[in-house]
């Protein structure tokens, strides 16, 4: 046991004294400050004004066109020729031309800019033209706009879950951000981290000193210490990010003096194409965050234990890095399998068949899992399939040992699946 | 007292066997030299003692107790496929191999200490190792290997790869750990080293065990009576028992000549016959060395 914690504390020490991994450390936060930052302060900004030329020769539309931050029309009459000349001289962002029309057909109305517009100002556009050819349709019918306007319905679906204990609001889409959030984040640490399990071992059979370790210890406590030591690593780098973000957005917000959660909270306020990020951050704070995040931190290191074996067994059976390829297949396929299902079905239909097969099956769960616990995963099923995880690290951890024990001390064998099998019945 | 005993020691691997019943002992502070010629099965047979794998049959004593996983801090063991970590630094890999063998960290310090002071390399403490030349990794590795103080230390190849110079300060401290109360095993098939260092060896080929024991007594009988005779003016015609094998002139104008005795005489018989018959400048018995032992029996072995 003494030995082991000796070689967790070495493969924690080399990783965490590393470069990248400083580097890694410091610009995480950064990078997790910017995503949460950034929207909120492009909202705060602004954007440029664009300024629209309007040539309405017809004159049903000289109201209809309202300015806002984001575009400023005027009405202009003259030589349409030499207005295009002054979109080409960027006097004008754009030219609007509309003839003579009629409402029931209306056609050839025509906007010029220098380069393509964006989808934006089209559609503002458009939406403002039609507008004004309901409103006068309206008017030659004899509708009164006001009759209208009681017509018209706008129903927004409260969601609300029945639980144990009574109704709870539910947030579909926080639950989803929730989800994706904490998928991705498993995905990603699982992957990043598996494979330095995997180089790390590769490294010590390349060095040629893992035979000198195991006259010292047993091939399996070197495979447990790599994992461990390497999980412990991966614990430390989420908990300073957690903490230098927290630091980072603290400061930032003291500094500038804007309410991130109020911006958060009222996702209005944030221009509407960053405003998914403020929804979603605002809205996890009503879900259940104790039972996501234990489930987040148990299926993280879950999955990694479950995962990291496998890297170290095909680690071991390889010289270097480039003969790795073949084995990896079988590793990557089912984690990007477990993505591809969380992001496609289970975020249409949570609690559908699919969905409750892959969060049981160890291979896709810790992903699968965690997209779903946002969405109030039965109990009884969470803890299904924590117990099949459970089985299935111990039963990888078991089956990479035996391929370890042999490949660590195999050099320059061409291996493939038949030899893996054959190292795997050897006896020790 | 015998360090190390093997009984009837037997591995297979899916596809062959790779040590067939092998049995021999060592005794305390004897040099004891493992020789085969490439895939005998030396390598396994280490393994084997050093716990790294597991003998089908056959039973292995370390001081008459049966081996178990307490025995990893009596042995050291410099394998045949050796190196170090070459991102850590000197010092801390020393003292990282001695703890996984069960040294307390204070205990770990003062030897390494001492092992660099002497093999002169103390200001190597905070160097990386993939700073180091070659032939100064060498030395930490040697140094990793024994920074335990081993009863029983094991070699695989140590000279192979070694600058002469290492190789020297490898085999004084060889002999230096012999007299400091180690039994040491090495296996090799650099067989100048043999001569120079075993006291006592065993030969395997093909998984068997074909020879073993004292280095002399192997010699001795091997000898095939052969004498070697430096001597002026012809022999002539031997008498009945004496053989003439060959004879030649040296660069002195000397004959050398190689007299085999076949009647069971001595060499004061063959020497008084001679006596007579020739001027004699030099006069020796043909001894074997143990290269000629290894390949006549390894040739043996394979001809069967």
């Amino acid at each position: 046991m003494n030995k082991i914690l000796l070689i967790i504390s070495r493969e924690y020490l080399s990783r965490v004294r590393k470069k990248s991994f400083i580097i890694m450390t410091f610009l995480g936060p950064v990078l997790i400050s910017g995503i949460w930052l950034v929207p909120i302060w492009l909202a705060e900004r602004g954007v440029e004004e664009k300024k629209i030329q309007v040539y309405d020769e017809s004159g049903l539309f000289l109201n209809s066109f309202n300015n806002s931050n984001k575009f400023n029309f005027e009405i202009i009459t003259g030589d349409v020729e030499e207005k295009k000349q002054e979109v080409r001289d960027e006097v004008y962002d754009a030219l609007l031309v509309i003839p003579k029309i009629d409402i029931y057909d209306p056609k050839n109305i025509e906007l010029f800019t220098q380069s393509s517009p964006g989808m934006d100002l089209v559609q503002s556009v458009e939406r403002m033209i039609e507008d004004q050819i309901v409103a006068l349709k309206m008017e030659e019918s004899g509708i009164d706009k006001k009759d209208l306007d009681k017509i018209k319905t706008d129903i927004s679906l409260g969601t609300i879950n029945l639980t144990e204990t009574g109704e709870q609001e539910s947030n579909t889409g926080a639950s989803m951000g929730a989800g994706l959030l904490f998928t991705f984040m498993i995905y990603m640490f699982i992957f990043v981290y598996g494979v330095q399990v995997m180089r790390g071992v590769i490294e010590e059979k390349s060095n040629k000193i893992v035979e000198v370790i195991i006259s010292s210890v047993k091939p399996f406590q070197l495979m447990l210490g790599k994992i461990s030591g390497v999980a412990a690593v991966v614990i430390t780098q989420l908990l300073l990010w957690i903490g230098l973000s927290a630091l980072i957005l603290l400061v930032v917000t003291t500094m500038t003096g804007f309410d991130i959660e109020a911006a958060q909270m009222n996702p209005e306020s944030v221009a509407q194409g960053n405003a998914m990020v403020g929804k979603i951050a605002g809205s996890i704070l009503k879900l259940e965050i104790s039972k996501i995040l234990g489930s987040f931190v148990f299926y993280f290191l879950g999955g990694y234990l479950f995962y990291a074996a496998l890297f170290a067994a095909v680690g071991s059976a390889v010289d270097s890095d480039s003969d790795t390829q073949q084995f990896m297949l079988p590793i990557t396929i089912p984690l990007i399998l477990g993505l591809v299902i969380s992001t496609s079905v289970v975020i249409n239909d949570p609690h559908g068949s699919i969905a409750f097969w892959a969060s049981m099956i160890p291979f896709t769960s810790p992903i699968v899992m965690m997209m779903r616990v946002p969405f109030d995963v039965p109990l009884w099923e969470l803890l299904l399939s924590m117990f099949f995880l459970i089985i299935g690290f111990v039963g990888t951890t078991w089956i990479a040992g035996r391929i370890y024990r042999v490949g660590i001390l195999m050099h320059g064998t061409k291996v493939n699946y038949k030899v893996l099998g054959k190292w795997f019945f050897m006896k020790s | 007292m015998e360090v190390l005993t093997i009984n009837n020691v037997s591995k297979s691997y899916s596809n062959h066997q790779a040590l067939k019943s092998i049995s021999f002992s060592i005794s305390n502070q004897r040099i004891f030299g493992l020789l085969g010629p490439n895939g005998a099965g030396k390598t396994t047979l280490l393994r084997i003692i050093t716990q790294i794998i597991d003998a089908d049959e056959g039973e292995i004593l370390i001081n008459g107790e049966p081996l178990k996983n307490d025995h990893i801090k009596d042995i050291g063991y410099l394998p045949e496929e050796r190196g170090l970590y070459k991102k850590m630094k000197v010092g801390e890999q020393l003292l990282y191999l001695a703890m996984l063998k069960g040294m307390s960290k204070a205990e770990a310090k003062k030897e390494a200490a001492e092992w660099m002071k002497k093999f002169e390399i103390t200001d190597w403490w905070n160097k990386k190792l993939e700073d180091l030349s070659k032939g100064m990794s060498q030395k930490i590795q040697f140094i990793s290997t024994i920074i335990h103080r081993p009863k029983l230390l094991i070699l695989d190849e140590p000279f192979s790869g070694f600058d002469p110079i290492n190789t020297n300060l490898i085999k004084d401290e060889i002999l230096e750990l012999r007299e400091n109360g180690s039994t040491i095993i090495f296996s090799t098939h650099n067989m100048e080293s043999v001569e120079e260092l075993c006291d006592d060896i065993a030969l395997i080929n093909k998984s068997e065990k074909i020879l073993s024991g004292s280095k002399t007594d192997i010699k001795t009988s091997y000898k095939s009576n052969l004498f070697r005779l430096v001597h002026s003016g012809e022999l002539g015609e031997l008498k009945e028992g004496f053989e003439l094998k060959e004879s030649e002139k040296n660069l002195d104008g000397l004959n050398l000549s190689l007299i085999q005795v076949n009647n069971g005489a001595g060499p004061n018989d063959l020497l008084k016959y001679l006596i007579d018959r020739t001027e004699i400048h030099a006069f020796e018995e043909k001894i074997p060395s143990m290269n000629d032992i290894f390949i006549a029996n390894v040739k043996a072995g394979n001809d069967e």
